[in-house]
């Protein structure tokens, strides 16, 4: 075994609790699972349809339920008590954040696993990329939900105000990613704005992986945008953080 | 910065002309004391006075400390007393959703302790027959003692613990003040704050305050002495009594004083 940092055993104490949390794990693994079914049945008729949204869907869905559970996860450690104590231990605020980050992300990668596997393995999801390929960007996108949920839970003082954030923060990236109006038939105000949220790439890079066979530029970039977008949210996330407190 | 840490090596800390502003208010106002090693000190005084943001700002987390303020020779807060202060909030702060031994070996990964060190803090706050038991299904004494023995964890040369006694019973508070004093036989400093006064005898040192003002440093002794009174909390009562008035006139004089 490796020898624990910080960070690791951070992710190993987060992952303990979930483990005394099986409601929540489920909650995690089989929401994205059953909204896919649901839609899949939605569009029973139309199976082009799901073939349409269900590719940007596989990487949405992930992604709000992550947002949602990291934001509060973390500002519970705030609430009782417990941050206070761990920022007079010798952590850093990075391995804090990171250890959440490594912790959810491990569960992410389970539930994109499940999500994938259902879709395009039962549901019937056409896509012409690479299963692996649409399951790297499902990962990644329930990353980007996990990296903004650690960033913004910075900024609430209770529960309540974390869930706020969703319909704050997620909502409008979840209107203008793509999925209701092409990004590129929008007006170009909006178009802008659809440019400058990290929701966008996600949907796009999973658009390419279902539309194309290949690995092109495009598809890097939306990646490389993705992951740059998890980072600085970590690290912004980190720098929220303030030891000294009123 | 290094230039307070040599000479005052015999004191575990030093405050001078400490000062701490919350919301426009002083909370803490011109404190000057020092705390020496291997002692342990009691911080006393009514709900409200001061005593847990002098805690905070002991331990690093209060914002807005001016003056100064140093503990184990370094200024407090410092990256390097980390590994060297243990701290316990009023609140107990440990993981509901962990058993006991999950708490602490994760504060004990965090502190490079030792693994036999949880088995040893376990025994210590006497909860031993707890370890696999969820600390969200103890009862709060139990759950101030699990957070008491994150403190312990390691080797802390400074314990800053907030009033850890609350709600235990005689019995169990006694055993907790025992080891506080074996603690302090092997060198640590423990500043511990309560507002119970029959425990201040058990303090070699006393620090009262009140509206955060430092009223006294005393040793039990010399304040029933000093006051003429039977025990701590008489002496206490007589102390704040015999203080000029009122609060404002009293703030108003110290203020000039200190300008």
């Amino acid at each position: 075994m490796t020898p624990m940092t910080p960070m690791t055993a951070t992710a190993g104490r987060v992952l303990r609790q979930l483990r005394h949390d099986p409601r929540t794990i489920a909650l995690m693994l089989v929401v994205p699972c059953v909204l896919l079914a649901l839609l899949r049945w939605l569009y029973d008729g139309q199976p082009h349809m799901f073939d349409k949204i269900g590719g940007p869907l596989l990487g949405i869905f992930p992604f709000i339920v992550m947002f949602l559970v990291t934001s509060v996860a973390t500002l519970r450690e705030r609430s009782t008590g417990t941050l206070e104590r761990l920022l007079t231990m010798p952590i850093r605020k990075f391995d804090i954040i990171g250890g959440y980050g490594l912790a959810f992300g491990l569960v992410a990668v389970v539930q994109a696993v499940l999500a994938t596997g259902l879709a395009i393995g039962l549901l019937g999801l056409d896509v012409a990329g690479s299963t692996w390929l649409v399951l790297l960007v499902a990962v990644l996108d329930a990353m980007l939900g996990i990296a903004l949920g650690l960033l913004v839970s910075a900024f609430a003082n209770t529960e309540f105000q974390a869930v706020q954030f969703m319909p704050a923060v997620v909502l409008p990236q979840f209107l203008l990613c793509g999925l209701f109006v092409p990004r590129d038939q929008m007006q170009p105000v909006l178009e802008v704005i659809s440019d400058l949220m990290p929701l966008s790439y996600a949907v796009d890079a999973m658009n390419r992986v279902s539309n194309e066979s290949g690995v092109d530029g495009l598809l890097l970039r939306d990646i490389g945008v993705i992951a740059g977008c998890v980072v600085a949210a970590v690290a912004l996330g980190a720098l929220t953080l303030r030891r000294r407190t009123r | 910065m290094a230039k307070a840490a040599d000479g005052d090596s015999a004191d575990a800390i030093v405050a001078d002309g400490l000062n701490v502003e919350r919301g426009g208010r002083r909370v803490l106002r011109d404190l000057a004391f020092t705390v020496p090693r291997g002692s342990v000190t009691g911080l006393l005084g009514p709900s409200g006075c001061g005593k847990s943001t002098l805690m905070r700002a002991l331990t690093g987390v209060q914002a807005n400390v001016r003056g100064r303020l140093d503990v184990l020779g370094l200024p407090a807060g410092d990256k390097r007393l980390r590994d060297r202060v243990g701290y316990v909030t009023q609140a107990p702060s440990v993981y509901a959703d962990l058993s006991v031994h999950e708490n602490l070996r994760y504060f004990a990964a965090l502190l490079r302790a030792p693994k036999r060190d949880i088995d040893r803090v376990t025994e210590e706050v006497d909860l031993a027959a707890y370890r696999d038991s969820q600390v969200a299904h103890l009862s709060g004494g139990q759950r101030a003692r699990v957070s008491l023995a994150a403190a312990l964890l390691g080797t802390p040369e400074l314990l800053v613990l907030d009033e850890p006694t609350v709600g235990l019973d005689p019995v169990l508070r006694r055993d907790l003040w025992d080891v506080f004093h074996r603690l302090a036989r092997d060198g640590v400093t423990l500043v511990v704050s309560s507002h119970v006064m029959d425990e201040a005898e058990r303090c070699q040192s006393l620090l009262l305050m009140r509206d955060g003002e430092l009223l006294a440093q005393e040793t039990p002794d010399g304040l029933l002495e000093r006051t003429g009174a039977k025990d701590a909390e008489a002496a206490f009562l007589a102390l704040i009594e015999s203080e000029p008035a009122d609060g404002t006139a009293g703030g108003a004089e110290g203020e000039g004083a200190a300008r």
